[in-house]
């Protein structure tokens, strides 16, 4: 037998006829419509729904383990001001021209709490270019606004999407968006939609219609516990610089200056920092209602007391009363700093109450600090 | 918001009932209440709880509601007193 009989020509061998080249991927499928160049397709997106002869991004609801660790991270305040995602038009489930279309900013942590809040709604969402920053941060500096909003309309042709004329939009945009303009300039009516966007279900099985509670500020424990990373790594900067000053002034004495004389004071005042920190960066958002006062400064002093005067009641030998003075006005000084840049994190702080309470909150820590500092310095001097 | 109220009389909040429409959309979008209906008209029930944030000024069709508007945010305001109330201020 020849082995030419034996061997069948090539075009009849099974694999010619089959989708498996000899190596690499499968020849099926070929490339999406909606794969461009120059573009990938986000973790976040399911699928692409056509409608208006175009692909819209159909998003997961459930979030994965790169979205929590991306959550963690700008918690931590590490690149927060890239955590953003491409304004545009987006959808859950298979939405239809009667779906409601929510209005969301392209904060990553915002956008990833709003879809994981649309587990089975069908729903458009309209992200607007914030600069990835959150609703209400955007609402306030006008980044979320009405311009931007009757602009994103337009350029996503909502009107080709949806035959009604309504848009939901978060309470907390309220500062940056004119209902009235937005109907005036494009023809969608806003509908205020809930605070929160673990209500925005309810919200939507109640007739669109907000119950008390979802029109409310809260300021849980939870929700100041969060915060509480990012007061911290924002003073790490300016913290490295104070405990290099502290470092060079622990160590003048009559011979100018001494090294040895600095390592060994400089623990005892960065103790008196590093407190006066954890009163102001941790004690107050945690036991924020809890404190007396309503001015954060005076909160401040109380927590920044609180937490040094066990250190200088441990009648440290090697202190004298003028250091034991300056380790307690630093603490002070800085825990009611701290403290009062807190203002900025809370929901219920006006602008008008900041700044009277800065009036009288900045020249107070500038004279803690000035007296933590004559005292330190003197001491070596004067041996008291 | 109840469990937390701060400084009180600061508010720069101004409602002028006279030419209020009752349509209601300032207390629909105010986050602390502080108006509240009576008789089709809004009136201002809780001055002390308003945060200056000027979501109601925005949102009144008739331009009844004045506010100073701005962010209650210590580090914000440091910024505006070196750089000016107009810089491009970069915080939270």
């Amino acid at each position: 037998m020849s082995l030419q009989t034996e061997l069948k020509p090539m075009q009849e061998l099974p694999m010619a006829q089959s989708s498996e080249p000899c190596c690499g991927p499968p020849l099926e499928p070929p490339s999406k419509q909606y794969e461009k160049a120059g573009y990938a397709v986000s973790p976040y997106t399911k699928s692409f729904i056509k409608k208006a002869n175009r692909y819209i991004p159909q998003i997961k609801t459930n979030l994965c383990l790169g979205d929590r660790l991306g959550s963690i991270r700008v918690r931590l305040g590490v690149n927060r001001s890239a955590y953003k995602i491409p304004p545009g038009i987006y959808c859950t489930g298979t939405p239809d021209h009667d779906s409601p279309v929510l209005v969301s900013a392209n904060y990553k942590l915002s956008f990833d709490t709003l879809r994981s809040e649309l587990k089975e709604v069908a729903c458009w969402i309209l992200v607007l270019d914030t600069r990835g920053v959150n609703v209400w941060c955007a609402a306030g500096k006008k980044t979320f606004s009405t311009d931007e909003l009757i602009r994103q309309v337009k350029e996503c042709n909502i009107e080709q999407l949806v035959l009604h004329r309504d848009l939901i939009v978060p309470q907390l945009g309220a500062p940056g968006i004119s209902a009235h303009q937005v109907k005036k300039e494009c023809g969608f009516k806003i509908t205020w939609g809930p605070i929160r966007a673990r209500d925005i279900q309810h919200f939507l099985a109640n007739d669109r219609k907000p119950w008390a509670a979802m029109r409310e500020m809260t300021f849980t424990v939870m929700e100041r516990l969060v915060l509480i990373p990012l007061e911290i790594v924002l003073t790490i900067r300016p913290v490295l610089i104070i405990l290099a000053l502290l470092l060079l002034v622990s160590g003048i004495n009559n011979d100018i200056f001494s090294f040895d004389q600095a390592l060994i004071r400089w623990p005892f005042i960065a103790g008196g920092l590093g407190l006066g920190l954890f009163g102001g960066t941790v004690l107050v958002p945690l036991f924020l209602p809890w404190i007396p006062g309503r001015s954060f400064y005076l909160k401040g002093l109380i927590t920044g007391l609180s937490c040094v005067l066990p250190l200088t009641l441990l009648k440290l030998n090697s202190l004298q009363p003028f250091e034991h003075l300056a380790i307690i006005m630093t603490a002070l000084g800085i825990s009611s700093y701290a403290a009062m840049n807190f203002t900025g994190a809370t929901p219920f702080t006006s602008p008008s109450g900041v700044e009277k309470e800065m009036r009288r909150g900045i020249p107070l820590q500038i004279i803690c600090c000035l007296i933590a500092l004559a005292a330190w310095v003197t001491t070596p001097f004067l041996g008291i | 918001m109840k469990t937390f109220r701060y400084l009180e009389n600061v508010s720069t909040l101004l409602l002028d009932q006279e030419g209020c429409i009752g349509c209601g959309m300032c207390t629909a979008v105010c986050p602390h209440q502080v108006f509240t209906m009576e008789n089709k008209k809004s009136s201002i029930q809780d001055l002390d709880a308003c945060i200056e944030c000027g979501a109601c000024a925005s949102n009144c069709p008739v331009a009844v509601i004045t506010v100073t508007p701005g962010v209650g945010c210590a580090s914000y305001i440091i910024q505006t007193w070196i750089k000016g109330r107009d810089a491009v201020i970069e915080c939270c």
